[in-house]
């Protein structure tokens, strides 16, 4: 167990010096750093000073392994287009979208893990079937086609909820939170379901077709040949079991769930790290856009190895397979 | 392949009863409804310059006086414009037809991209195995950590660096097929690979070699049209993945510009006057865009189906 908890460490480790190299060569292609910092008719002798105070002058491999040292203190250098430190820029903005991607995560859970218990359970009823045409269309559905919609329904035409924005934010401890106010609240309801929709119906499709496996193995035979309660057949034994999938697709499904909330965070101008990306994109402001790289791949990176580690501690035939023969 | 049976009969319903998947085709309504679906709009779409009542990428035929015009049966609105006019006067029906087109060469060329990639780094990853295979699968295992629209954001923002603003116009599409590309190869490089490593230990590989063939050229002739089956489904599903990404990118501002429209840029431009009243500009395209990758995935379905021989 312990060298396969340091062979995916190490792994992760590479992952993360691949992004670096990937965010460091971005700065590359925007041509020369001096020039966005120094006036055209700047004196040669003074670009060389800026050049060396910047540390341009050394060669790539040293500039590199700066970068990855300041990096690992979160010190990602200034924002071309805001002319602040990267690191307050994101801290700002976390989050708004670390709270909108766990709510949205939780109610993915809630309402998707049941719809997919009723669904392998009353297979022919006409709620499952349903419930299984509305998954269909929530997967095909591009997000902002949805966010467009539920905006536009819930925003414009009843106007019950607000249209964008995050509402009041109370400050507990530097962390901005929106959860504590009632417009708060009332801002998350419509970007989290946004969000937790597509989520939702993977989680739904993927629990009912582990169920129907499931439902169909001797163990559960056995158990009602026992006598068990019908209740105890499909919790206890049947959903433990479509656990070990869930927890791998939910624990991926995570990482896409920041990216996603991204497309959410633009169309209800939610004030999280996505709408600072997109803005960063649209800017060529390459520092926030390596340090979002960076910071959203250390997520992945770090949810990919919870999972492994988690899905070796589920499943006792894979920490076998781990032991080296 | 035909065995003698199938030579005997002609025909073509003989033919499709034969056609396993033709048939499975036939008797599968849902498919059959969403094949034609996808058929007939990506027609209209390829047909668009021919159907379209007017030609939205000319400045020239479009007034601003026609703007916000709503479609033909709602009060207010002009024969002229079966469902109503965008933001500066263009027919959005003609802009629709367009806009699909534009979003079809886009998503279907980005796939293309990414499935030569794909298919190739595959090839190599699991012919030459060793050191190149393993930088290879690295890498893919690196990209695969991010989702798609991430790397094609990425991308995209990387190459609008690089060129000037006053090009940003003549290269958008260029810029978006080639992040598409580059954020869908890997998983047919999965694919591919593995299939690979099954097929070069086979007999017909082995004969080849001692034929003398180069590997490009066994890797062409001889294990490529052996690894092509799974590939098939990917592309469909890909198809439907690569017009929401491109329609993402636009509706985000980082793709297609407004002067040449595709579906997601017209869903852009009606967002902003939503809270005006004027749905149809997004509604449309938007319906549009549903019904299509809607359709695309239910092919997708299909076709896995139909292809997996334990299914059947």
């Amino acid at each position: 167990m312990i060298a396969f908890v340091i062979r995916r460490l190490f792994q992760s480790v590479i992952v993360m010096i691949a992004v670096g190299l990937i965010a460091f060569t971005m700065f590359r292609f925007v041509g020369d750093p001096v020039n966005q910092i120094v006036s055209i008719d700047t004196p040669r002798e003074q670009r060389e000073r800026v050049r060396q105070d910047l540390g341009l002058d050394r060669p790539v491999p040293v500039q590199f392994a700066a970068y990855l040292v300041r990096a690992a203190q979160f010190d990602f250098g200034m924002s071309y287009q805001f002319r602040q430190p990267v690191r307050g820029l994101i801290g700002e903005r976390m989050p708004a979208t670390l709270e909108l991607a766990g709510v949205a995560a939780v109610l993915a859970l809630l309402v998707g893990i049941p719809m997919g218990v009723f669904t392998a359970l009353r297979r022919d009823s006409l709620l499952a079937s349903l419930f299984m045409a509305v998954s269909l269309v929530g997967i095909s559905l591009p997000t902002f086609l949805i966010a467009i919609l539920l905006r536009y329904l819930f925003s414009v035409q009843l106007g019950w909820l607000p249209s964008y924005g995050r509402g009041d934010v109370v400050m507990l401890a530097g962390w901005s939170t929106g959860l504590l106010t009632a417009s708060g609240l009332k801002a998350l309801i419509l970007p989290a379901v946004t969000l937790a929709l597509f989520q939702m119906t993977l989680i739904t499709r993927l629990v009912r077709a582990e169920m129907l496996e499931v439902l169909r193995t001797d163990y559960i035979r056995f158990a009602r040949a026992r006598g068990l309660r019908n209740r105890t057949i499909h919790f206890g034994h049947a959903l433990k079991n479509t656990l070990v999938p869930l927890i791998t697709v939910t624990g991926l499904q995570l990482g896409s769930l920041i990216a996603f909330a991204l497309i959410t965070e633009y169309v209800f101008q939610w004030p999280g790290m996505g709408l600072l990306f997109l803005g960063a994109v649209q800017n060529v402001d390459i520092p926030v856009m390596a340090a979002y790289l960076m910071l959203t791949a250390t997520i992945f990176v770090g949810i990919n190895l919870v999972v492994d580690l988690l899905y070796a501690a589920v499943d006792p035939r894979l920490r076998i397979a781990a032991r080296p023969a | 392949m035909s065995t003698p049976d199938t030579q005997r009969r002609d025909g073509w319903s003989a033919r499709a009863r034969d056609n396993e998947v033709l048939a499975s085709l036939l008797a599968t309504p849902m498919a059959l409804v969403s094949v034609c679906v996808v058929l007939a709009m990506a027609g209209a779409a390829a047909l668009a310059p021919w159907i379209a009542p007017s030609d939205p990428f000319d400045p020239g035929a479009v007034s601003l006086i026609d703007s916000l015009t709503p479609p033909r049966w709602v009060e207010g609105g002009d024969p002229r414009f079966l469902l109503g006019t965008d933001n500066q006067g263009r027919d959005l029906w003609s802009a629709i037809l367009y806009g699909m087109r534009v979003s079809l060469i886009v998503g279907l060329s980005g796939v293309a991209l990414a499935a030569v990639v794909g298919i190739g780094l595959g090839l190599v990853a699991g012919f030459a195995g060793g050191r190149i295979d393993a930088v290879i699968m690295r890498i893919a295992d690196v990209q695969l950590t991010f989702p798609a629209i991430l790397i094609a954001l990425l991308v995209d923002g990387v190459v609008h660096a690089m060129v000037q603003d006053s090009q940003r116009e003549t290269t958008a599409m260029a810029v978006l097929i080639v992040s598409i590309g580059l954020s869908f190869w890997v998983q047919y490089a999965r694919t591919v690979r593995g299939s690979t490593m099954v097929e070069k230990n086979k007999d017909y590989v082995q004969a080849a070699r001692l034929m003398g063939l180069s590997a490009p050229a066994i890797l062409v002739r001889h294990v490529l049209p052996n690894v092509t089956g799974p590939i098939l489904v990917i592309l469909t599903i890909n198809i439907a993945l690569a017009v929401i990404t491109e329609a993402t990118l636009s509706f985000l501002g980082v793709g297609l510009p407004a002067t040449q429209p595709s579906l997601g840029t017209l869903i852009r431009i009606g967002n902003d006057f939503l809270f005006s009243g004027e749905w149809w500009i997004v509604a449309f395209p938007g319906a549009t865009l549903a019904v299509f990758v809607l359709a695309l995935n239910l092919c997708g379905d299909w076709l896995r189906d139909a292809l997996n021989p334990k299914l059947r």
